[in-house]
């Protein structure tokens, strides 16, 4: 695989933003001081909002990768609610706000209007919540997968409807406290082995990439969504965003909680080439399911009052079974 | 108004909303303490001159080193750098190898001739000080960058004290040493050889001096009580050393015991290899747990053959036979005696049993205060004597070079306030950059460079350097391992990982401003941060 280039720097490496000893070829965009900041400040996303940071790397990196011609548009959600509510908006792109379910449709007739036009140096992004994706445009979504129209589109995965009050989407994970699949009954929380895994979805449809990225490896996604730039047709690519709100964990831990998601194999990141996986983002440091799961309240009955030996251990085999499936571990890390 | 249809205000910017308002808490950029400044006796401040080094820039890391200690490239060989005990990378993997990076450095120093200019005007005020070992000459040299005349009475036919009459050539070349005590004079530092001050209270009645520092050192040897049939055979190992450097050769014979388990008795040891003993044995009292010599010297020293006989005192000695008792440690691991004898044969026996310091200049100043053995001196390294004040190992403390270089820094700027009438205050402390202030997730894997060593065969027979330094890639490798606890290296985290781009970027050397009017206070880039150089505080109110 390509994958980022891994930068030799033996006090921080690759790890950080950015460093002032790095060569400026080799920095990240978001270690600019003149990046585009494409979701500016006075947005009104909650305190340590990962969707908001997700969405400026992803965004700052595209506008770098085609010299700041794109234009948006985004499903309804909190992404659109905090960052534009009428008539302020926080974006510094051209960036229409489309219906709950038709992003993607609506991405589709910008670039065919695009195209019309002439304008082949205008890209078009489309961009929502998880629950615009994977439910509610998921019809849109597949179409235009299918259609292999000239779109990337980019979901925000923070795994539940936040906007509303945190009901379940087909994001949720196992056994995740929701308003609608609350902390009650026999098996409390969201149920077991239900729900969709949108990339590997769009895998099937043999659209030429698809990638998984998080906040916590800011080099990664921006290899990622540069990438995608650089590729035409549709392309589709799904960040993973804590939500400190939906999902009980500290604002300050917004990075540190995506971290252990990807370290503990909860959350396998991966990209795929018409198809097909061609690179995987090794685990560093293995850390048991539980770590991830105890930094947050949605998760709390599975460990109070008393541990849910059995549901643990699920959850714990989910992450096995993707360490194995995408093959994420590292060399000299052990199993 | 040519408004669209529905439309009634006009777009606007979320600049417009100041979401600081929703703060209780704010982020504040701090410098913290580094475990390796603490550590430090000569009060280097090492995560400083590691971030010149890291940029390549080492002559700014040299200058850096300069204003607290002016012996780098002694020190980065002959110091026990606790330093890198404390460093938080051992927590990671290995400590950085500070001591040899400074070692590059003053190489460095005395190759490229780089100098320390005096800029401060000359205040006409002469201090006398006693003693041209690295206390001495520590206080000197401040001394003079403080605009002041300094004037060293070295008794000794060199000056350099311990470094040159108790450190081995095979840890610290004398060139080296020489290159740094000539920088030293040059600056104006008038150094008197073999001017030994008899009696300080008739020096200070005939030789007016505005202040004294006093830095003897401690030269004498202990002795045990042994009753022995050819005194000749035994000798004490300052005395040994000592002789070496001023060009006798002792004559050991073939087999050599050396009796203590300090680093006197590891270089006492080393040095007998050196000069032909085919046997060399250290008898210590205690085990190797509990032996006072550093364990890298212990290792060093096994390496090169040195034999050791522990829980073994020695009683007595008749024509080359030496009766030895064994020991054993009681529950408080003292060592007590058992009553079972055995004999040892040998040609030679090196006492290194500590030293003592020579007092008897000081029985006629008034107020001096001594205790056990040591003058006594306040916070302020004053004895009770006013104007006359002492450092290094002839007042109470730990006695090593880096502590005698510190002890002189501090008494400079003491004796400096002293001659303005004036107190010193320092400044104070930052806290301390533990390693649960970091967030280590950040940092490279990376293992330290090793420094290459010399074949046994040319350290049994010769007083070459045992440890090699560095060479400009591996020292810049090595200073780029350090984790600059507490103090921001510009990593840009907290500049990306901002949800609301309320960290401003200053540029390189510049570091970064909080823009308060839009930070929610959520903690992102505290927690984020690898060298915990952000604080959170309340907001006030």
């Amino acid at each position: 695989m390509s994958g980022p280039a891994q930068v030799k720097f033996y006090q921080t490496g690759t790890f950080t933003i950015g460093n002032r000893l790095l060569d400026v070829s080799v920095r990240s965009v978001q270690a600019d001081e003149n990046r585009s900041n494409s979701l500016t400040s006075g947005h009104r996303a909650c305190q340590g909002c990962g969707e908001a940071l997700g969405a400026r790397y992803a965004l700052d990196t595209a506008m770098r990768a085609t010299g700041n011609r794109i234009v948006v548009a985004n499903a309804t959600g909190c992404l659109e609610v905090f960052s534009t509510p009428y008539p302020e908006s926080s974006w510094q792109m051209p960036w229409l706000h489309s219906l709950f379910g038709n992003a993607p449709a609506v991405a589709t007739g910008m670039a065919a209007a695009m195209k019309v036009k002439g304008r082949t140096d205008v890209r078009v992004i489309a961009q929502g919540g998880d629950g615009g994706t994977v439910d509610i445009g998921f019809g849109c979504l597949s179409g235009m997968f299918e259609r292999n129209d000239d779109v990337l589109y980019i979901c925000y995965d923070n795994e539940a409807y936040m906007n509303t009050g945190v009901q379940r989407s087909s994001a949720t994970p196992p056994a995740a406290r929701t308003a609608t699949t609350p902390a009650v009954g026999g098996e409390p929380g969201n149920v077991m082995h239900q729900g969709k895994n949108v990339p590997l979805i769009a895998m099937a449809h043999g659209i030429p990439y698809v990638a998984t990225a998080t906040v916590a490896d800011l080099r990664d996604l921006e290899y990622k969504v540069d990438r995608a730039m650089g590729i035409h047709g549709a392309r589709y690519l799904h960040v993973h965003v804590p939500c400190p709100l939906g999902w009980g964990s500290a604002p300050h831990d917004t990075v540190k909680v995506a971290r252990l998601a990807v370290e503990c194999g909860l959350f396998p990141v991966f990209e795929a080439v018409d198809g097909e996986v061609v690179g995987r983002r090794t685990i560093r440091r293995r850390v048991a399911t539980d770590e991830y799961l105890k930094l947050q309240s949605r998760f709390r009955h599975l460990f109070s009052p008393k541990r849910d030996e059995e549901r643990l251990a699920a959850i714990q085999a989910i992450a096995d079974r993707n360490i194995a499936r995408f093959g994420l571990l590292g060399e000299g890390v052990p199993a | 108004m040519n408004k669209p249809f529905a439309i009634t205000l006009d777009v606007g910017s979320s600049l417009a909303n100041k979401t600081g308002s929703w703060r209780t808490e704010r982020p504040v950029y701090v410098d913290r303490l580094p475990p390796c400044n603490h550590a430090c006796p000569a009060g280097e401040n090492i995560q400083q001159w590691l971030y010149h080094a890291e940029e390549g820039n080492y002559e700014a890391a040299w200058r850096e080193i300069m204003r607290n200690n002016p012996l780098p490239a002694v020190m980065g060989r002959a110091c026990y750098h606790p330093c890198e005990g404390a460093c938080n990378r051992a927590q990671l993997d290995r400590p950085v190898g500070i001591h040899a990076i400074e070692r590059f450095l003053g190489d460095e120093a005395i190759r490229c001739g780089w100098k320390m200019p005096v800029e401060a005007p000359s205040s006409g005020k002469n201090v006398l000080v006693v003693g041209a070992g690295p206390s001495g000459l520590s206080c000197g040299y401040h001394l003079t960058l403080m605009g002041h005349q300094a004037t060293i009475y070295e008794a000794g036919p060199m000056a350099g004290g311990m470094m040159r009459f108790g450190i081995p050539k095979y840890r610290l070349p004398r060139d080296i040493l020489d290159a740094e005590i000539r920088r030293i004079e040059e600056m104006g530092v008038a150094i008197r050889l073999d001017t030994k001050v008899a009696d300080l209270a008739e020096t200070m009645r005939t030789h007016p001096f505005d202040a004294v520092f006093l830095a003897v050192g401690a030269h004498l040897a202990k002795r045990a009580y042994l009753p022995a049939g050819d005194a000749s055979r035994i000798l004490d190992a300052i005395g040994l050393l000592h002789n070496l450097e001023t060009g006798e050769k002792p004559l050991l014979g073939r087999r050599v015991l050396v009796y203590g388990g300090g680093n006197t008795a590891m270089d006492a040891a080393r040095t007998a290899k050196r000069l032909g003993a085919e046997e060399t044995i250290v008898v210590y009292r205690r085990t190797r747990e509990r032996m006072p010599a550093h364990d890298f010297e212990v290792q060093e020293a096994m390496e090169e053959g040195i034999m050791f006989k522990w829980l073994s005192t020695i009683k007595a000695e008749s024509g080359g036979t030496f009766t030895v008792e064994k020991m054993r440690l009681d529950d408080k691991g003292k060592p007590q005696p058992t009553g079972a004898f055995e004999t040892m044969e040998a040609d030679s026996l090196i006492l290194a049993l500590g030293q003592d310091v020579d007092l008897s200049f000081l029985t006629r100043v008034e107020g001096l205060e001594i205790e056990d053995g040591v003058v006594k001196v306040g916070p302020d390294m004053m004895t009770g004597c006013r104007g006359v004040f002492a450092g290094g190992d002839m007042v109470p403390a730990e006695r090593t070079i880096t502590v005698a270089v510190g002890h002189g820094k501090k008494a400079a700027r003491n004796i400096d306030a002293y001659l303005r009438g004036a107190t010193y205050a320092p400044p104070p402390k930052h806290e301390l950059a533990a390693f649960d202030k970091l967030n280590p997730w950040y940092y490279a894997d990376a293992s330290p460079t090793v420094q290459p060593i010399l074949d046994r065969a040319r350290r049994e027979s010769t007083f070459e350097e045992v440890v090699s330094g560095l060479d400009e890639s591996n020292a810049l490798f090595e200073a780029r391992r350090c984790l600059s606890c507490g103090n921001c290296f510009e990593c840009d985290n907290c500049y990306g990982v901002c949800p609301d781009n309320a960290v401003i970027k200053l540029g390189r050397g510049n570091r970064f401003e909080f823009n308060y009017d839009y930070c929610k206070g959520c903690g992102l880039c505290v927690q984020e941060c690898p060298c915990g150089a952000i604080r959170m505080e309340p907001e006030q109110i």
